[in-house]
């Protein structure tokens, strides 16, 4: 093992070629993590409430794009994205755009059905005891349940946003140049050293992964509520 | 008699094929205490969440202060500001500290400030003897103590009437008493209570009149000395379930 091609090609594998160029490498995926990872939190809450309050066709409506959204590949959806909706409605969508609307999107799908779910696990006698003081029904969601329950979405919002991190390394096939395309790209450049280059970016993944899972448990242990 | 503080006329319910409630009456008049008992699925709990509209009925008058229930566009917020409710699980709001639940809807629905709405929370919980108690949560409390201040969260919203929904059947025994000594002072004080319980003592004590149900049908509607006494006037299963509950 020679790890010197990480020392030597370190600010690379962080910021790509910027200030020179584009930001890129690690520094990208935090960046496209971050949008896409607060895209999809309000999303995935517009849409759980959605759902959680909507009965009927409306209800069905809302199920089956969801459904959709949740069955249609990441990469399939990025790919849509950057190069249907230019041909099809003539707009420019730049890739890190792109990118970031697609995790979005799913990322918001797979949320909506755990916000709604959160939303859904609280005792219906809680949202009565709401509407029977007479606080109507967006006050007795937001100043009643919804305090409940988003502590208890909370590992569902982890792990979201983990597999949605590893995800914004689908990127690299429209060519945004974030932390997996320009290990790639090192890789190929230097041909000897893979095994090096990908441990280490698999350990970069890791610690933006664990960031996650960290601070979002402290945040939720400090919010969780005892049942009465 | 002035005109009923709740007036119940000829209310169906339906769920899908399931009747739940079939043509009851019931008038409650200003002051006056109401017990409600019947077995269980007999639709009392459904009757009672009619009376401030978290249930719909198909058919059917409700008025309750005047105001329409049943009518398309009835404003049910000003009604269940006005219609206080206790419940059997208490359903205190878990995340907030007891002084912040009675303060809530005071503020968020009747617009009172913030001082004004600690000081009412204040003074009610000093009359269901839980003062002390108002910097803690729910969890951190008795069942009978959060029954005490369920109360307390109703009656900050100045109710012109009570409904209670079998308020003390999840509380360990011993703690069934503070409960019905809070509701009893409140009836002596005046309050319209309208209560589903199956503690036949305190309606005893407590109710001017009993109302039976059985099957989604009102059987009984009698004052409390003409329904518990030796020579009751009452129906013959009512009769059957006071035995029984008597005898639990």
């Amino acid at each position: 093992m020679n790890f010197a091609v990480i020392s030597d090609n370190l600010l690379y594998f962080m910021v790509g070629s910027w200030p020179n160029g584009p930001i890129g490498g690690a520094a990208l995926t935090v960046l496209l993590s971050l949008a896409s990872a607060l895209a999809s939190a309000v999303l995935g809450l517009a849409l759980g409430i959605a759902l959680s309050q909507s009965k009927g066709w409306p209800g069905m409506a809302l199920r089956t794009v969801l459904g959709f959204l949740r069955a249609v590949p990441v990469l399939m959806l990025i790919f849509w994205i950057y190069f249907l909706l230019p041909v099809v409605f003539g707009l420019d969508v730049p890739g890190v755009g792109a990118v970031t609307v697609a995790l979005a999107l799913i990322g918001g799908a797979y949320l909506a059905h755990a916000v709604s779910a959160g939303i859904d696990s609280l005792p219906r006698g809680q949202s009565e005891a709401a509407r029977a003081l007479g606080l109507g029904r967006w006050d007795a969601l937001r100043l009643v349940i919804l305090p409940q329950a988003l502590p208890r979405m909370a590992p569902s919002f982890v792990n979201q946003w983990v597999a949605l991190i590893k995800d914004t390394s689908l990127a690299y096939v429209i060519g945004v140049s974030e932390l997996s395309f320009v290990a790639t790209q090192v890789s190929n450049r230097v041909m000897v050293y893979p095994a090096e280059i990908y441990l280490f970016v698999a350990a970069v993944y890791y610690i933006l992964c664990m960031i996650v899972e960290v601070g979002i448990g402290r945040a939720a242990a400090r919010y969780r509520i005892r049942p009465a | 008699m002035s005109s009923p503080v709740i007036s119940i006329r000829n209310l169906s319910k339906r769920y899908g094929e399931f009747q739940v409630l079939s043509d009851c009456s019931l008038d409650v008049a200003r002051g006056e205490v109401v017990v409600v008992c019947g077995p269980s699925g007999s639709g009392k709990s459904t009757l009672i969440k009619t009376i401030n509209g978290l249930e719909p009925f198909q058919f059917g008058e409700l008025r309750v202060d005047g105001a329409g229930v049943g009518d398309p566009g009835a404003d049910l917020r000003a009604l269940r500001a006005r219609v206080g409710m206790v419940f059997q699980h208490f359903e205190l709001f878990p995340h907030l500290t007891v002084i912040q639940n009675l303060m809530l809807a005071q503020v968020k629905v009747l617009g009172r400030s913030g001082v004004e709405a600690a000081e009412r929370g204040m003074a009610l919980l000093e009359r269901v003897g839980l003062a002390d108690q108002r910097l803690k949560r729910p969890a951190q409390l008795s069942g009978g103590q959060q029954q005490r201040v369920a109360i307390a969260r109703a009656l900050a919203m100045d109710p012109v009437v009570m409904l209670f929904d079998e308020p003390t059947s999840s509380l360990d025994p011993e703690m069934v008493g503070e409960v019905l000594d809070v509701m009893t002072a409140l009836a002596e004080g005046g309050m319209t209570m309208v209560c589903v319980t199956h503690e036949m003592g305190f309606a005893r004590r407590v109710a001017d009149r009993v109302v039976f149900m059985d099957r989604g049908r009102i059987l009984d509607d009698a004052g409390a000395e003409e329904f518990f006494g030796a020579s009751g006037r009452r129906s013959a299963r009512a009769g059957e379930f006071l035995s029984r509950v008597l005898r639990a």
